[in-house]
């Protein structure tokens, strides 16, 4: 059975040319790159050419680029470690719908002395400019908002939040690591002081990511030891995954195809009675997939699609470690009997033929569980 | 770290082929339990003749630890006498589906509960 894999938003396949290039520092470059001898001068350089290049591409200067395990490493640095260097402002202004590792780090801070504003979004999952705008004090010292929602995939107004952040003169940080690489990044144009990015969501290696901090913005280490990375994360650099992450920008974004066929992935799954998408549909990332079906549970429908090799993922509480409910698809209001019966379909190398597989089999899938259901669609308001 | 979703054969086979399910139209006992919310409903059905289960079915909304034990139930219960169905409790089923993932024997495993209030309801 070939698998069939949309799921490119919780990890994607390593690129052939990237493995390739990984796997001839893994063998060829193996040295330090802190070291002093010529192999470990030779590593520096490959870290140093990767910096320049992951630099240019989002229009920031290479010591702006602080090399991180990924993601969450690169968000817990962004807002703790500017958190730590400014002790004088004590709020910051985020979201519901962040990942958790702001969410959490975000806690976590409240906890130590911090206030935190969790703004709401709309229907659309769309944070309003404005209502960042509202909340900003005079101890304001941070908005984090991400640029593309993980679950339904929708784009954030960053570039507005960018300029209200700037005139306030209020630091701002933006997840970026479900946007890289599939919009525009000019950290200029969005005025962002923090920007993170993860290198496994764009076909490079996990483990590796990156955090730009703008030059003159005060961020402390929270990782100590031996002061690599501009003493901002220690820890021996990552070679290969640097190298990976930098060969990742010339992977080629199949955007005008995707889009077409996630177009007719939500075409085809609408016409399921009593099935709605979850998130604004315009203002939303090319290849993501969010939707809901009336009175089922959504790890049911995943396991079922499993078993037929189609790998998706679901905001189902029983599929998620903490068994609660998607707290985004919460503050998006998705109803009761649609909340539990979500799926998301992120797209990467996918055929027409196969999605209209995909589509006859949730359709199958659905229909059996909605057999089993006790809530039964007629007696419903579901379209 | 075990996933939430790392099931045993038997809970695999119940949910893909769940025994009895459906509804039992002039059910003799009707027992609900769970709430959308929390993402687990269970109804049960039974039709008895004297003292015996002549047929039980159910109906669930949930995740397949729940589909199945819902199955499973119905099978142990089915042709029994009411005083043995009352003996059956959420941790027989579990039993006998030899495993369910830790954090799903609480919330998921509710068959015996919407078993026990049928019974009540008859």
């Amino acid at each position: 059975m070939a698998t069939i894999y949309l799921d490119n938003a919780a990890t994607t396949k390593v690129d052939k040319n990237v493995a390739e290039k990984v796997k001839k520092v893994f063998l060829d470059s193996y040295a330090n790159p802190s070291s002093q001898h010529s192999c470990g001068k030779e590593a520096r350089k490959l870290v140093e050419t990767a910096r320049e290049e992951i630099a240019n591409f989002i229009g920031a200067n290479p010591s702006e680029i602080i090399f991180t395990s990924g993601g969450t490493e690169s968000n817990n640095l962004a807002i703790r470690g500017l958190a730590k260097a400014n002790p004088e402002k004590k709020h910051i202004i985020t979201s519901v719908i962040e990942h958790p590792s702001v969410l959490e780090t975000c806690k976590d801070l409240e906890k130590q002395g911090f206030s935190v504003d969790y703004i709401g979004v709309n229907e659309e999952g769309i944070v309003e400019g404005a209502d960042v705008k509202k909340k900003i004090r005079k101890d304001t010292l941070l908005v984090s908002i991400m640029h593309v929602n993980n679950e339904i995939g929708t784009i954030q107004p960053i570039e507005e939040i960018g300029e209200v952040c700037k005139k306030k003169g209020v630091y701002f940080h933006s997840d970026c690591v479900q946007g890289f690489m599939k919009l525009g990044i000019d950290v200029r144009k969005m005025h962002v002081d923090l920007l993170s990015v993860s290198g496994h969501k764009v076909h490079a290696p996990k483990g590796i990511g990156f955090l730009y901090v703008r030059k003159g913005v005060r961020v402390s280490a929270v990782q100590t030891g031996g002061g690599q990375e501009n003493g901002l994360r220690s820890g021996t650099g990552n070679v290969p995954g640097i190298v990976g992450l930098a060969a990742a920008l010339s992977v080629k974004q199949e955007v005008t195809r995707i889009r077409k066929v996630r177009d007719l992935l939500v075409k085809e799954l609408l016409k399921i009675p009593g099935t709605r998408i979850n998130g604004s549909l315009k203002k939303r990332i090319w290849n993501n997939v969010n939707v809901s079906f009336y009175g089922i549970e959504g790890e049911s429908l995943m396991l079922m699609l499993d078993k037929e090799g189609i790998c998706v993922s679901t905001g189902s509480a029983c599929a998620s470690n903490k068994l609660s409910e998607s707290y985004v698809l919460k503050a998006i209001k998705v109803p009761e009997l649609y909340i539990h019966g979500s799926l998301r379909l992120t797209l990467g190398e996918i055929s027409e033929k196969d999605i209209k597989f995909v589509v006859s089999k949730i359709n199958e899938k659905v229909e059996k569980l909605r057999k089993i259901s006790p809530f039964k669609l007629e007696m419903s308001d579901g379209k | 770290m075990e996933s939430n979703c790392d099931y045993t054969k038997a809970v695999f086979d119940h949910f893909q082929n769940p025994r009895n399910m459906g509804e039992i139209e002039d059910a003799d006992g009707v027992g609900t339990v769970g709430n959308p919310s929390c993402g687990d409903v269970l109804k049960v059905m039974l039709k008895v003749d004297g003292d015996k289960i002549e047929d039980v079915k159910f109906q669930t909304f949930g995740c397949a630890a729940a589909i199945a034990s819902s199955s499973m139930m119905t099978t142990l219960v089915k042709g029994k006498s009411l005083g043995e169905a009352k003996k059956v409790t959420n941790k027989d089923v579990a039993a006998a589906l030899g495993q369910l993932p830790p954090i799903k024997v609480h919330c998921s495993n509710l068959a015996a509960d919407a078993l026990q209030k049928a019974i009540g309801d008859l």
